[in-house]
């Protein structure tokens, strides 16, 4: 890793390069998304403990009125995404696949869909811990995909004193362009959210960390950043997955979060660009997280783009609005590399959707790829950003040796990227095993 | 607006692109880089050599076919590992081997190099050289014989030995080979160097006009394939490499020791089987380690090695034991060498 940064190129070790497909959409600029007839709000949208419904079927809600509350410090409340009302609370499909209790809303179609339910604030009069408490009154959880709770992230662990705010702006799966577009279009928006965030955790120096592959948008940042040099953007090698919390602290300061540790305990803090760039707007006018903008892309989709979409959008309203062939493959809720494929278009749009792709075959190349034993090429070896040794997780895996897994080949480690898989000449398909592993060890943990 | 279709959803799991190559697309190069060297030794050696080949892989083909089938493995010919045990194992015998001994090395490179430890991805040995290793056990006299290269009747006729019946003794090729070229002295660069004490020229041993196995006897030619595939991405440069630079400064050491007594660094690197073990046997994913670190302890050992076996055991060659042998240490070394995974550093200190 030393040697890397010393050939100047800001980057982690490890790693893989899936082609980009970036260009359909790169350059398309936001748009919005009309508004369905119907919006699923799932109470689980995020990592932690689920909301509690606060709403009764029957129940007329306007757009960015709480319709349910956080249920604990691990959980964030919900808003309803447009005005109408309350159908049922019911069992919905998830990208996941089991299905979850959701708020239903049937929207009003005459209605003009402003955003009445807001509670403007002054940021300056606010103390640290009262900025936290807003941040979850917005509902935020990490747009980046992984859905972690937005103020958990910003509560600085007892202890622990943060210098450096990472503010992630590499979006290393293929296909998606959120979070570029965001960078181009919102810069104020991010800068504010950056500095929020930097008050928060108490950072001197905030870095913008941008793939390579996007001088547009680094250019972009430049021309809002503040005079006195505590933010400034910094380009990484374009790479996944250079996006990976880890990889990033890495690639920008050259330090490794500890093995089961937090990047608190090496005093740094990390958001996704996309994330503070919504803290930025929404905190001073006091609103829900009720909408956000995700990639309608691949070869499937007709008019592949940059939507704004209120969140509870069921997939086939937006397919359905993009033009869609119908004879594509797959469909898929994130990134080709750590998305879910779904398997109902009744799933609704929640906010840690990044992009929607309609893959056909011949991006999967799944069809013709037959699964063989491994051959031990150490392909996946030398692609894992963990440094761990898939190749022998595999072999345990297939054993059902799940403990040695976890106590020789550091299983706990693995950020379950797919680099492992992706490289595998023998198409095994291993990052799916470690994710069995993992749940079927956390299962007889609990 | 209209209904869209409901499409047909395929449901998969992550990652949904898949990088090439393929387990099919890496063999098959393999088979592609292991045909010119092939077809060199046709042009050498002869019609003798094409039916050895043809032969050979054969064999390995069939075997494969009737011991996966029974095995419920279904057909793991399309595979194509079997077809480059077969041209690997070829190119490593004498060119005027009978056939009916290769159809046997074959036989026993598959059965008992491969599908005894459950086939493709579970062998511990390369099989190739499980099959060489067993004929030379069982037929010491015909897997030394050598013939000369370049023979004029070459695409006409057969070498004597090529031909012989099963059990029965080959006829002696060693008359046959001097009535043919008067100054053939039956051995092989190496086994002259050793015996003899004569040093072949090391542009002969380098465009591979001299006696030795099929497939063994142009260094260049190995190494242009061997890039080929190292440039596809179809092979691990590491282990090739450390096993030529492990043979390499051996042999240099021992050189400037004494330089009467033992040949030069690139005679070394240029004799015998090494070239073709080092790129196209050592290298065999299967049966080498996957750690960073493995690769070059696993290579160099295979490279020292084969130079002491060389200048101090008792066969003028050592390649295919120091293989074995490496073969043998490799979960070994895989086992010590285990990355040190990110964020293992106790305090996560910068670098
Ligand atoms: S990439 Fe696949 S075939 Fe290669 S060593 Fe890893 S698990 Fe085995
Ligand atoms: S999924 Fe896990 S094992 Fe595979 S490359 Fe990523 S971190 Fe390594």
């Amino acid at each position: 890793m030393t040697l890397l940064r010393w050939f100047g190129r800001k980057t982690f070790s490890h790693g893989v390069h899936p082609q980009a497909h970036k260009e359909d959409t790169a350059d398309k600029p936001i748009r919005r998304l009309p508004f369905a007839p119907r919006m699923i709000v799932p109470l689980a949208q995020h990592l932690g403990k689920p909301s509690r419904a606060t709403v009764k079927v029957g129940q007329e809600v306007v757009r960015g009125q709480p319709i349910a509350e956080a249920d604990g410090f691990m959980s964030v409340p919900q808003h309803a995404p447009a005005t109408g009302v309350v159908e049922a609370i019911r069992l919905m499909p998830s990208a996941q696949g089991p299905r979850v209790p959701a708020i239903v809303i049937r929207v009003y179609e005459a209605s003009n869909q402003e955003v009445l339910w807001r509670t403007p604030r002054d940021m300056n009069a606010l103390t640290p811990e009262q900025i936290i408490q807003a941040v979850q009154d917005t509902g935020l959880v990490g747009l980046g995909g992984a859905a972690f709770p937005s103020h958990v992230k910003l509560k600085v662990p007892s202890g622990a004193v943060i210098d450096t705010l990472i503010v992630n702006g590499c979006e290393c799966e293929p296909y998606l362009t959120t979070d570029h577009r965001v960078m181009l279009e919102q810069g104020p928006d991010l800068i504010r959210g950056t500095q929020y965030a930097m008050r928060v955790v108490g950072a001197r120096q905030a870095i913008i960390g941008v793939e390579d592959n996007k001088p547009d948008a680094i250019a972009a940042i430049r021309r809002h950043l503040p005079a006195d040099g505590s933010i400034r953007v910094e380009a990484v090698e374009t790479k996944y997955p250079q996006g990976a919390e880890k990889m990033l602290i890495t690639s920008l300061l050259g330090r490794e979060v500890p093995s089961g540790g937090l990047p608190a305990q090496i005093g740094v803090v990390v958001n996704n660009v996309g994330t503070l760039t919504a803290l930025g707007r929404l905190l001073p006018r006091g609103e829900g997280l009720i909408e956000r903008v995700i990639t309608v892309a691949g070869p499937g989709v007709k008019k592949p783009g940059n939507y704004l979409v209120p969140i509870g959008t069921p997939l086939r309203f937006v397919l359905n609005h993009v033009g869609f062939s119908g004879s594509e493959q797959e469909v898929i809720l994130g990134g080709p590399m750590m998305g879910n494929a779904v398997a109902s278009l009744d799933v609704p749009i929640t906010k840690g959707s990044s992009g929607v792709l309609v893959l056909s075959n011949s991006e999967i190349q799944a069809e013709t790829r037959r699964i063989h034993p491994c051959i031990k090429c150490g392909k996946c070896v030398a692609a894992c950003p963990m440094h761990l040794n898939p190749t022998q997780l595999g072999l345990l895996a297939a054993k059902r040796e799940y403990d040695v897994m976890a106590e020789r080949f550091h299983l706990k480690d693995c950020i379950e990227c797919g680099c492992c898989s992706f490289v595998c000449p023998s198409s095994i398909p291993l990052v799916q095993y470690f994710r069995i592993a993992k749940s079927i060890l956390r299962e007889r943990a609990a | 607006m209209n209904k869209p279709q409901q499409p047909h959803i395929e449901l998969r799991t992550s990652p949904h692109v898949k990088a090439a190559p393929t387990v099919e697309q890496i063999m098959r190069n393999v088979v592609y880089a292991l045909l010119p060297i092939a077809a060199f030794a046709v042009w050498q050696f002869g019609i003798s050599a094409l039916a050895l080949i043809l032969v050979v892989t054969g064999s390995c083909l069939a075997t494969e076919y009737a011991f996966s089938r029974s095995a419920g493995r279904g057909n793991t010919l399309s595979d194509w590992s079997a077809a480059i045990t077969g041209l690997l194992l070829a190119l490593t015998l004498p060119p005027g081997f009978p056939l009916w001994m290769g159809a046997v090395a074959g036989f026993i490179a598959i059965a008992l190099g491969k599908t005894l430890f459950g086939g493709l991805g579970y062998n511990v040995f390369n099989p190739a050289l499980v099959g060489r290793a067993f004929v030379q056990a069982a037929f010491p006299v015909a897997i030394t014989t050598w013939t000369p290269a370049g023979l004029p009747g070459r695409f006409v006729e057969f070498i004597p030995t090529t031909l012989a019946l099963p059990f029965m003794t080959p006829p002696a090729v060693g008359e046959w080979s001097k009535q043919q070229v008067d100054s053939f002295s039956g051995a092989t660069p190496l086994a002259q160097w050793k015996f003899e004490g004569v040093i072949t020229s090391t542009s002969d041993l380098f465009t591979g006009m001299v006696a030795g196995s099929a497939g063994e006897t142009s260094a260049l030619l190995i190494l242009l394939c061997g890039i080929y595939l190292a440039a596809r991405r179809m092979m691990d440069w590491r282990i090739p490499s450390a096993v030529l630079l492990g043979a390499f400064v051996t042999a240099l050491v021992f050189h400037l020791l004494n330089d009467q007594h033992y040949p030069t660094p690139l005679f070394v690197l240029f004799s015998g089987g090494l070239m073709l073990g080092a790129l196209f046997m050592a290298s065999d994913m299967v049966a080498s380690p996957v750690t960073p670190w493995g690769v070059w302890i696993y290579g160099l050992f295979i490279g020292v090695l084969t130079v002491i076996i060389r200048y101090f055991g008792g066969l003028s060659e050592g390649v295919m034991y120091a293989i074995l042998l490496g073969n043998a240490l490799s979960p070994l070394i895989e086992h010590i060498t285990q990355p040190r995974i990110y964020g293992a550093r106790k305090s996560g200190a910068k670098s």
